[in-house]
């Protein structure tokens, strides 16, 4: 029998290899041109998605470590949602360096005028409080007030579910099966949300 | 005396790689040892996955040929989008949504035998077959700048004829004002108009119009081929429109009727948002998409991420001087 902690450095390492190795690959091929006639359309998609795909995962986590009664799974979330506040990044770093270009005024016209971008934005905004507050210290020091925060993921799942839905020219079905996915993951926590907006709002 | 004077697109080409250097870039990366690492590491991404690493079955490609053409020697000058760029990167839904999608699910495509219609208000309607098209009239070359509504673009040069010389032909009378414009409508050939997901939702067939000065123009194009060779499938083979002033969508692909007609005709991207997209889609950086801004753009020739290619978008992508004309008194604000 594999103990729970040499389990966890196990599946770490994985989700080190996992979220590292497509990174370093998509730069590798983009910086030498070998990815496709647009190599900067590619590497936002890509890590666009990736962040997506990260924060989704996250949010399974504990609904999986409840139902295979598994409570060390827990201990991977943080580091599953730092790796897609990492891609989030990337993500932000590719349009400002390569599509617009570093072109700041471009950029924040941009980050104002457009719906999706400014959805986008905010979401980025919220995703960087939570992974500074993730280190431990700040976390102790925030008692009661860290869960209030890191409850707004369910916020920022959804605005990042928007922003893609927003960003696509017509083709409705990848980000619909998105949203399906967002929704499904909270409706899983159907009681604890319906909680706390009944005290918000009591 | 040819006087040439510089156009305000002609673009300096010392910074560009050459293109015989742009081809030797696989090689020049296995010399240095990463292609290796680069090819397991690619099956990730799967961008252009061909052909797979277990399977060595060659995929046919559709094969393209040579043509006998007039050379654009005005425009020589510009930097060209390397083929493999232009036949690698398209919107082509009708073989997927996905830009890297129309090369991998068009090389089977049939283009002969085609018929291509020309109809309505005229009084010499025709047909013309596959032959026709590189035959019936003189070809030439022409190198055009292609602005995406995306804000991307790239420069081509297309073989083709004027659409003015075959309108000619069919003698359009009084009442034709507008001219239609439909693509092949062929679902078992082109997957995208069978399958809701790959075909990104839009109306097939895939339908166009231009006004019909606008037709006339002796820059609007009949194009069959690119590169000097006839067209490959994901760029719209056998024939498709080409209006270098307007956003790409209005150059229609694998055209098999052209209709005059009194009305201004339904165009597909317009049906599906119309705020977003109008009939005339003429490039104004004035006029901003709802959902990004159309003052720049980015130009994809050689290099790759760091390559700065973001250029400013001039009115009717460079051609004023050849189309402002036709849009004299009219709100382009309005009729965007």
């Amino acid at each position: 029998m594999i103990k729970n902690n040499t389990k966890i450095i196990l599946l770490k390492v994985l989700i080190h290899l996992g979220a590292l190795l497509p990174l370093v690959n998509l730069y590798f091929l983009a910086f030498n041109d070998q990815l496709g006639a647009d190599p900067v359309e590619t590497v936002i998609h890509f890590t666009g998605i990736g962040a997506l795909n990260l924060l989704l995962m996250t949010l399974c986590v504990s609904p999986l470590a409840k139902i295979a009664k598994q409570g060390y799974l827990l201990q991977t979330r943080r580091v599953l949602g730092l790796y897609a506040y990492t891609y989030a990044v990337f993500h932000l770093l590719n349009f400002l360096a390569f599509e617009v270009q570093f072109d700041v005024k471009l950029f924040l016209s941009e980050v104002i005028k457009r719906p999706y971008i400014t959805v986008g934005m905010l979401a980025f905004l919220l995703l960087t409080a939570l992974a500074i507050t993730s280190i431990d210290k700040l976390k102790r020091k925030m008692g009661k007030s860290w869960q209030r925060l890191h409850n707004t993921s369910y916020i920022i799942v959804l605005l990042v579910c928007v922003h893609f839905y927003w960003s696509v020219k017509s083709e409705l079905t990848s980000p619909g099966l998105y949203f399906l996915m967002a929704i499904v993951l909270l409706l899983y926590r159907y009681k604890k949300i319906k909680g706390l907006v009944l005290k918000k709002f009591s | 005396m040819l006087i040439k004077s510089p156009k305000e697109y002609h673009l300096k080409d010392a910074s560009v790689t050459e293109e015989k250097i742009y081809y030797q870039r696989r090689h020049l990366l296995k010399q240095m040892g990463f292609l290796g690492a680069g090819t397991l590491l690619s099956s990730a991404i799967s961008q252009n996955a061909s052909a797979s690493f277990f399977s060595n079955d060659e995929k046919p490609t559709f094969k393209t040929t040579p043509l006998t053409y007039a050379q654009d020697k005005q425009n020589q000058t510009l930097t060209k989008t390397p083929e493999q760029k232009v036949i690698s990167h398209n919107n082509f839904y009708e073989f997927g949504a996905k830009k890297n999608e129309p090369i991998e699910l068009s090389q089977a495509f049939k283009v002969e035998p085609w018929k291509l219609t020309i109809s309505g208000e005229c009084d010499r309607p025709i047909t013309l077959d596959y032959d026709d098209l590189t035959k019936m009239f003189p070809l030439e070359e022409r190198i055009y700048r292609l602005r995406c509504v995306e804000a991307w673009s790239m420069v081509i040069p297309w073989i083709g004829f004027s659409l003015a010389d075959l309108l000619k032909k069919v003698a359009p009378n009084s009442k034709a004002k507008y001219v239609a414009f439909e693509t092949l409508y062929d679902p078992e050939q082109m997957p995208g108009q069978g399958n809701r997901r790959l075909g990104g939702g839009i109306h097939y067939p895939y339908v166009e119009g231009l006004r019909i000065d606008e037709a006339m123009n002796p820059l609007t194009l009949m194009s069959v081929g690119l590169y000097g060779k006839t067209l490959p499938p994901q760029n719209g083979a056998p024939i498709r429109l080409v209006v270098p002033w307007k956003y790409g969508f209005k150059s229609i692909k694998s055209i098999v009727g052209i209709k005059l007609i009194e009305h201004q005709p339904p165009t597909t991207w317009n049906q599906l948002a119309a705020k977003e997209y109008g009939f005339y889609a003429n490039v104004n950086p004035e006029h901003d998409h709802p959902r990004w801004s159309q003052a720049s753009e980015r130009q994809i020739t050689t290099g790759g991420l760091f390559t700065r290619n973001r250029i400013a978008t001039l009115p009717f992508n460079g051609y004023s001087e050849e189309v402002a004309e036709l849009y004299k008194g009219m709100d382009l604000s309005k009729y965007y």
